[in-house]
């Protein structure tokens, strides 16, 4: 076990230094001169060379990258070009939306998907069923901003329920805060709990149709025991492969949807350090983008252990 | 006990059973026969009312006095739990492998009794110890995948066992496991029956081992029963033609035209071997014992040596792991040997790679277990069956086209077949495409791993002949590898019995399985179910 953990922590690891590398040379070939961006078309030759000299640009490229990387290993992810403030400053601000919404939307995901997915699959072909896996189809096939507009009509202007945009911070009170993060967690995790209950659904019927299911039936285990008792925690491999792939699509999928709600959250930030230019910003941002789904994905290895004891063997 | 009257099933509007009449007694074991497709699991099935969706079911099945087809399905839960268990072919995949032994067995008898935790655990493990379990070996925290399958198959035994059910249904408990497992496991069934007075329903499509078990059997045939009776009486009149005609074919033996090649005889003549295995070694490693130190390897093949003569027929036989897979592999070249020569025609094959290897292959072809598995179902038969001719890559189209035809031919199938798909195929017909796949190189060795285990006996019967009269008319040498020893007696000269990675015996066919000298040899032999043993030691 423990020989298990070590090595999924070095494949982490690697994994991050590679992604770094990427990120890295991606903003490298992207075109477009920081320093230029920020001093505007009219800026003078001289003023642009001063300032890339200023900023370091004009360092080989392989200089640039281990400053980065180290500064990132002590918690420092350097000054952003355009804000003139600590990179750890804006980030640590802005993740305190993005990160609660990405929970929330996860969360509420999983606890829509699973009831709904196991609910059908236990009405397998009757209308129930099809009126469920109907509906999922149909949050499948709608782009989450559309929904998003659609939820801010019905639940922000009409029913008043809840802010349309924005975000008072959380000094302003935890549910306050919390309500304004509700309807862009909602209009993220619509689509992907749809994904997910199909997602359950096809594997608990998949996991019915096992011979060991047969054998609890033939115990003379009801068909609901045999579904919760056998059939369940089996059918829950695929549920957490499609859960773990859903976190990091989640956090992408903050890019715009914090744009539709103008949420100030790390999406926000990218997607304007990106117009701007922002390199350092936005590398540091990436990264850590990168360093949380990996955080996901050991969790979820670490949790597939856990729901299969044959993959326990397999690690010691 | 049980009385199955005028049982009638049919599946979305398709008769499966037709008028299924069949009764057990109390304590006593009744066999039902039959081949695939005889309805003989869809009986069992009918009588647990686990029947899959679209099924209709009439008729009466009285158990105990109440007919049980009538029963609510909550009712039928009681039945399933209290009165009938059952256990099926499949051990490896019939237990469930995210729960511990331990939490099985104990569901069952909860779902059965009222027992408080602590008797409950009681009555699990004196379950467990029973069916050669000791706790002190087999914990209730081991999960399946860390028991063999003839231990998951003693579980599952157990399990139904700790229902203290009235009947028993045994749905091909053996046919999965090993000669000497399927013995362990019959003898198992037979002292839990006298032991505790229950019933025993024994599927099985072995006439041998239903002679050897039990005191009544059913013959079934496209869902209808054709013979019935005290099994000594209908075994050994043989009146009804089936069954008569199942008899004979599970003791089917193909015509030997010329005289069987014999190892010793051509030595001393001096003719040199097609294939000659020399000090054969093959490691496995295994698991790591910690991140600095590696784990021993595990050798599943030890230092074997044999010679195989053109036109001979070996066969290699032994239980599940003892190596026989591995060395097949390796005289495939589809494995390489970790030490010693494997010399093909002249070439060494545990050497050679690329080019070479593809010519060696020409002459070396394979016939697997499983005809479904073994063809790709997207595939038209003249593609699978022209599969390795592109070992012979100088063939024009027609030529090829010819070539599939020709081997088509030879094993008995219709030009027409060509353009076909493998799922169009019954499983004999299958195995014969498999056979014209390893004919079209015109190989000079064909290796047969369980080439017949997978088909009815009948079916089985016209596979050995086919193999038999190829080897005649095409001069082929076959390495037979079996865990059957009815199948090697019927087709090889010579037979090799192999134990943890060795030859143990070697020698013709006859001698080795009348006077078997090596301790694995005689375990063997006494193991196989033999139906004119069986009825001969039978008491009625």
């Amino acid at each position: 076990m423990p020989l298990f953990f070590l090595k999924k922590l070095l494949w982490a690891i690697a994994t991050l230094i590679f992604a770094s590398v990427l990120v890295f040379l991606a903003l490298e070939i992207v075109p477009g001169d920081p320093a230029q961006v920020m001093l505007g078309i009219n800026a003078t030759d001289e003023a642009v060379a001063a300032l890339r000299e200023s900023l370091g640009l004009n360092k080989p490229p392989i200089e640039r990258y281990f400053s980065w990387v180290s500064g990132m290993v002590v918690g420092d992810f350097g000054r952003s070009y355009t804000y003139s403030v600590d990179v750890r400053e804006l980030v640590a601000d802005r993740i305190t939306i993005s990160l609660p919404l990405a929970l929330i939307a996860l969360v509420l995901s999983t606890i829509i998907a699973l009831p709904v997915g196991i609910y059908a699959a236990s009405r397998r072909g009757k209308l129930a069923d099809t009126v469920v896996m109907a509906l999922s189809q149909f949050g499948i096939a709608i782009p989450n901003f559309w929904f998003a507009l659609l939820m801010v009509y019905v639940l922000a202007i009409w029913l008043q329920l809840v802010p349309a945009g924005g975000f008072p911070g959380w000094n302003e009170g935890f549910w306050t805060a919390l309500k304004s993060l509700l309807l862009p967690a909602i209009a993220l995790a619509l689509p992907q709990a749809a994904i997910l209950s199909r997602v359950t659904r096809s594997a608990l019927l998949e996991t019915m149709g096992e011979d060991y299911i047969r054998t609890a039936r033939a115990k003379g285990l009801s068909k609901r025991a045999t579904l919760w008792n056998h059939a369940l925690r089996n059918a829950m491999i695929p549920v957490l492969t499609i859960l773990g792939l859903q976190f990091a699509y989640l956090l992408a999928g903050t890019i715009i949807i914090e744009n539709v709600f103008y949420l100030p959250g790390l999406g926000r930030l990218v997607f304007q350090a990106i117009n701007l230019r922002d390199l350092i910003v936005v590398e540091s941002v990436v990264m850590m983008l990168v360093a949380t789904i990996i955080v996901i994905n050991f969790l979820v290895d670490l949790a597939y252990v856990w729901v299969d004891p044959r993959l326990r063997l397999r690690t010691s | 006990m049980l009385d199955i009257k005028n049982l009638n099933l049919s599946i979305s509007g398709t008769p499966i059973l037709r008028d299924v009449n069949l009764s057990v007694g109390a304590g006593k074991i009744l066999g039902i026969v039959g081949e695939s497709g005889s309805g003989k699991s869809l009986t069992a099935l009918s009588t647990m009312q686990l029947l899959p969706d679209g099924s209709s079911v009439d008729g009466e099945i009285v158990l105990k006095g109440q007919n049980i087809l009538q029963a609510s399905e909550e009712e039928m839960q009681r039945v399933r739990g209290q009165e009938i268990s059952m256990i099926f072919q499949e051990p490896m995949t019939a237990l469930n492998p995210v729960h511990t032994i331990g939490a099985q067995i104990c569901e069952a008898i909860r779902n059965s009794t009222d027992l408080s935790k602590s008797e409950l655990e009681t009555r699990a493990i004196e379950m467990l110890e029973k069916v050669g379990l000791p706790v002190s070996r087999f914990p209730f925290s081991r999960y399946p995948h860390e028991l063999s399958g003839g231990q998951r198959q003693r579980v599952m035994i157990a399990m139904a066992c700790a229902q203290q059910p009235s009947l028993m249904i045994a749905d091909e408990p053996t046919t999965a496991l090993d000669v000497t497992l399927q013995a362990q496991i019959l003898n198992l069934l037979r002292s839990i029956v006298d032991e505790t007075g229950m019933s025993l329903i024994l599927i099985s499509h072995d006439l041998a081992v239903v002679a050897e078990v039990t005191d009544d059997i059913v013959v079934m045939r496209n869902g209808e029963v054709l013979d019935a009776g005290p099994t000594g009486d209908v075994l050994r009149k043989l009146s009804h033609p089936y069954t008569a005609q199942l008899a004979k074919a599970s003791t089917h033996v193909p015509q030997r035209i010329s005289a069987p090649v014999l190892s010793e005889e051509q030595a001393a003549k001096g003719t040199k071997p097609i294939l000659q295995v020399q000090n054969i070694v093959r490691d496995y490693p295994t698991a790591r014992k910690s991140l600095f130190q590696k784990g021993t390897p595990f050798r599943a093949v030890k230092s074997v040596s044999f010679d195989l003569f053109k036109g001979q027929s070996m066969g290699l036989v032994g239980e599940s792991g003892c190596g026989k897979s591995t060395l097949a592999r390796i005289v495939l070249g589809l494995d390489k040997a970790t030490s010693g020569i494997v010399d093909f025609l002249g070439t060494n094959l545990a050497t050679i790679e690329g080019e070479e290897m593809r010519k060696a292959r020409r002459n070396l072809q394979v016939v697997f277990q499983d005809p479904f598995a073994s063809f790709n179902p997207r595939h038209r038969v003249e593609r699978l069956v022209s599969e390795p001719l592109y070992l012979e890559p100088q063939l024009t189209k027609s030529q090829r086209r010819d070539r599939v035809r020709a081997a088509l031919s030879e094993v008995g199938i219709n030009d027409s077949a060509l353009d076909k798909y493998p799922h169009e195929f019954s499983g004999g017909q299958r195995q014969r495409l498999a056979i014209a796949r390893a004919l079209i190189t015109r190989p000079a060795l064909i290796v047969a791993d369980e080439p017949v285990s997978a088909l009815d006996v009948s079916i089985r019967a016209q596979v050995l002949d086919l193999l038999a009269d190829l080897r005649e008319r095409l001069d082929l040498t076959y390495l037979f590898i079996s865990h059957d020893l009815g199948v090697v007696r019927a087709i090889c000269d010579e037979v090799m019995v192999m134990d943890a990675g060795q030859i143990v015996e070697h020698g013709p066919v006859g001698d080795v399985f009348t006077s078997p000298k090596s301790q694995a040899a005689k375990e063997l032999v006494d193991a196989t179910p033999n139906l004119e043993r069986a009825l001969a030691n039978r008491v009625d």
